[in-house]
């Protein structure tokens, strides 16, 4: 029995046994409904082994939309508590632990799969490729995302969730303060799904500079492509600092080692430094990729091409470098010295420059186009002006003197959320109501779609304008009540309302797909938004080789100007496809990696080590496989072909 | 896979070229991680707690011989490319299987070095110090390590298969990689070593 003790939960509570009931049911209920169903195979056979970055987009896309709700549950716990004055919903410890795995489970595991679901999903169509430039390499990056998310996950049943905030700073991180193990889920299971991460990056990298059609030169290529590009130059640049800083903060945790620690030389300042190194950079990979799909919508619905194409692109290629040069603005009130803090204050303040040539180049765009307002478009109009609050609260956040004022409070909470929420996630659903259709065959309804915008936009600024308010008077963020004497309790019930009327958006996207699943019209072409790049020129839904003739572009806008122009997309004759063939070894090695993690956890060094060596050996496997994949023939393109034309 | 055949072998496909070029990124990521392990280290390099410094325990001679066992085997690996670029499968063999021999000195000097610091007393939990200073120098060993086998399955495909485009391109990015790792090798012995006896 002793040995099971340490699986138990270190703070239980009523919804952590609810939980742990509602998880058992819905894992119950799923394997009853596959075997029920016989869908064992064909899960097995179309989804786990696929090396198909569609169907891998859609893979990330589906895990995004869990996580979501996963952390929008944590979120409307936190408003919940914090709605009235000395409330007891939650206590201390579980209120520490939420905002921290809100913070983690919303940046690592929803905003991350999201911008991996449209990347992997749209970039290789974008630039006329039929698949990415190692298909199972992105299998392996999706499933070793997939089971670091689960390992973080399980942290709330079993060994309890980390406390220690998504920063996870030591010395709070280190052993003396955060006695359980969730903060080694938190090393663990972030490192594995990085890991998936980084390979995305070298794979998305090579992608884009080798496999585009021909005629797409570097300054042809769409806006989504070249955001792609800078965020995973970032991403190759930045993780394996945060790499570097798990798998020190996990040796200070599991082998008593004195990295971060505050005795024997140890500097936990050094962890804060290395954190955000990462971490910093990591707001803009997750922003850029945003700015790419506000700048395909807002093209396609004004009916212009984008304003300023290269500066657009500049402007992306100097915030990208700017960010790595910010991460000290993070802890101003950490006494490096005033000649420090200068520094990062004024690199910080310069990042609003390109960022404003962004915003001014969309509403150029805008300027004389023919409007439509779609949800897509809506979205991307509500993201301008909202994100600009976003911005001006960075730069006054940028200025380190007064930055001890706002130091940890709400102020920077709603800074933060309000760059996120317009930028990123505003950019997320649109992207998820404008590449639908292309991924699913069938249109979102646009008028739930318009209610939820409006639920969302409004329910956004009702949920945090408020904060920067209490932010100032002095709310103190991460605390997990406050006394009546503040005055702070109106704002935050008003807070909490607003997070309500978010959860009433969110659950209409919800009904959203349902209702257009059942009465959405099935025949709606493969160009239903009168779009302007590849990934519209071929049939909906997508053959597994994407585009049966290789494209040639000549502009970067190919498809408009093949519909307008009378530019010819596709010259060439059939020739047989070189695909390459599905493998199950990504799925199994992830898992054994997700073995690895929670035996790393509970520091059962047995099933460890054997779990490396598992690992090892799949990659020797890997080595000596002949895997040479297969080729699609001209007359199963061509079947293919007809069958797809009169679909449309 | 079509074979173009004015490129060398290990170019001659198109996901050949890819595979190169993606481990070009994946080197660049490579150099970021060896980045942070230094700038760590150097954050670390004075705060030794109770422990000893680094010109307590460094001794020039086994990392002099491991230095030049490394070089050597960076200049061998480049000879058994060369001899693969001409076709000559014999030579290239002997070659990658003296650089793995070197390899495998190497990580036996480092081996026998980490047990002398555990044994006086710098151990990975001593300090700050100790604990960089060891997962540096553990890091590029795993490398090493790694390499070792990553090689040796090389060599038994080469020995199988012959060269052909696929053991050629394996061949190529595996001599990538370990010129990367001599190169992380000529920084630890610089900035750790030698600046530590300094």
């Amino acid at each position: 029995m002793e040995f099971f003790q340490r699986f138990a939960i270190p703070n239980p509570s009523l919804a952590i046994y609810a939980s742990m009931v509602a998880i058992g049911l819905t894992v119950i209920a799923i394997i009853a409904g596959l075997t029920y169903f016989k869908k064992w195979g064909y899960l097995w056979r179309e989804w786990l082994t696929t090396v198909d970055h569609k169907r891998i987009g859609i893979m990330y896309l589906i895990s995004a939309l869990i996580m979501l709700f996963r952390g929008g549950v944590d979120a409307i716990m936190m408003r919940a508590q914090l709605a009235v004055p000395d409330n007891k919903l939650l206590d201390a410890q579980h209120y520490n632990e939420i905002f921290t795995t809100h913070g983690v489970v919303m940046v690592m595991f929803m905003a991350m799969p999201f911008i991996f679901a449209f990347m992997n999903y749209v970039v290789p169509l974008q630039i006329g490729a039929r698949d990415v430039a190692f298909p199972r390499l992105n299998a392996l990056s999706f499933w070793l995302f997939f089971f670091g998310a689960m390992l973080f996950n399980l942290s709330f049943v079993i060994g309890g969730s980390p406390d220690a905030g998504w920063t996870s700073y030591f010395p709070l991180a280190g052993n003396d303060f955060s006695e359980s193990v969730g903060t080694n889920y938190y090393m663990l299971a972030i490192q594995i799904s990085g890991l998936g991460s980084l390979m995305t990056g070298i794979n998305m990298i090579t992608t884009i500079i080798k496999m585009r059609a021909p005629g797409m030169t570097l300054m042809k290529m769409p806006m989504f492509t070249w955001a792609t590009l800078v965020t995973n130059l970032i991403m190759v640049t930045v993780f394996p600092v945060l790499t570097v800083a798990l798998a020190m903060g996990t040796m200070d945790r599991l082998f008593g080692t004195h990295f971060f620690a505050t005795t024997n030389g140890g500097m936990d300042m050094l962890w804060a430094n290395l954190f955000w190194v990462w971490g910093h950079p990591e707001v803009y990979i997750l922003i850029l990729p945003a700015f790419g799909i506000y700048s395909e919508i807002i093209s396609t619905f004004a009916g212009r091409n984008l304003y300023g194409y290269k500066s657009m692109v500049a402007s992306m290629v100097v915030i990208s470098a700017l960010s790595c040069m910010v991460w000290a603005h993070h802890f101003f009130t950490m006494g490096q010295g005033a000649l420090s803090n200068s520094f990062f204050s004024i690199t910080t303040m310069m990042i609003s420059v390109p960022t404003g040539v962004k915003i001014f180049n969309w509403l150029f765009t805008l300027w004389k186009g023919k409007i439509r307002f779609t949800v897509p478009m809506l979205y991307s109009i509500g993201f301008i002006p909202l994100f600009v609050i976003g911005g001006v609260t960075g730069v006054m956040l940028a200025m380190s003197a007064a930055d001890y004022q706002y130091h940890n409070t709400m102020f920077l909470v709603a800074h933060f959320h309000n760059t996120i929420i317009p930028g990123v996630v505003f950019a997320m659903l649109a992207g998820l109501t404008f590449y639908w259709p292309k991924m699913f065959g069938f249109m979102l309804n646009e008028r739930i779609g318009k209610w939820a915008f409006w639920f969302l936009s409004i329910g956004f600024c009702l949920a945090f304008f408020p904060m920067y308010i209490t932010g100032l008077d002095g709310q103190a963020r991460r605390m997990y009540t406050y006394s009546e004497a503040t005055g702070f309790g109106p704002l935050n019930m008003v807070s909490f309302v607003g997070a309500g009327v978010m959860a009433i958006a969110f659950a209409l996207i919800v009904y959203n797909v349902y209702y257009s699943v059942r009465y959405s019209p099935r025949n709606i072409g493969a160009d239903p938004w009168d779009a302007r790049s590849l990934e519209w020129a071929t049939h909906t839904p997508v053959p597994e080789y994407n585009f049966a003739i290789e494209p040639q572009v000549a502009s970067s806008q190919a498809f408009w100007d093949s519909k307008k122009k009378g530019h010819e997309l596709f010259p060439g004759k059939l020739e047989k496809i070189h695909m390459p063939n599905n493998s199950g070894v990504p799925f199994i090695m992830s898992a054994i990696f997700f073995v690895w993690g929670f035996s790393m956890v509970f520091s059962l060094w047995i099933p460890a080590i054997i779990s490396v060596i598992a690992i090892f050996a799949c990659m020797a496997h890997r080595s000596f496989e002949k895997d040479h994949g297969h080729y699609i023939s001209v007359k199963e393109i061509e079947e293919t072909e007809t069958k797809l034309r009169g679909a449309n | 896979m079509k074979i173009d055949h004015s490129l060398p072998l290990e170019y001659s496909t198109k996901q050949n070229g890819l595979n190169i070029f993606g481990f070009w990124v994946f080197l660049a990521a490579e150099i970021m991680l060896f980045a942070t392990l230094f700038t760590s280290y150097f954050t670390l390099e004075h705060r030794v707690g109770s422990g000893p410094s680094g010109a307590e325990i460094f001794e020039i001679t086994p990392v002099l011989i491991e230095t030049l066992v490394l070089l050597t085997s960076s200049f061998t690996i480049g000879l058994g490319v060369h001899a693969m670029r001409i076709g000559n499968k014999k030579a290239m063999m002997t070659f990658f299987m003296v650089t793995l021999l070197l390899g495998l000195t190497f990580l036996g000097f480092e081996i026998f070095e980490f047990v002398h610091y555990v044994h006086i007393g710098a151990g990975l939990q001593v300090s700050a110090f100790t604990a960089i200073l060891l997962t540096t120098l553990g890091t590029h060993g795993a490398h090493v390590t790694f390499g070792l086998f990553w090689g040796t399955a090389i060599l038994l495909q080469l020995k199988k298969r012959g060269l052909t485009p696929e053991t050629a391109n394996k061949s190529f990015i595996f001599s990538l990689y370990w010129h990367f790792l001599d190169v992380v090798w000529i920084f630890i012995f610089s900035f750790i070593y030698l600046k530590g006896m300094m």
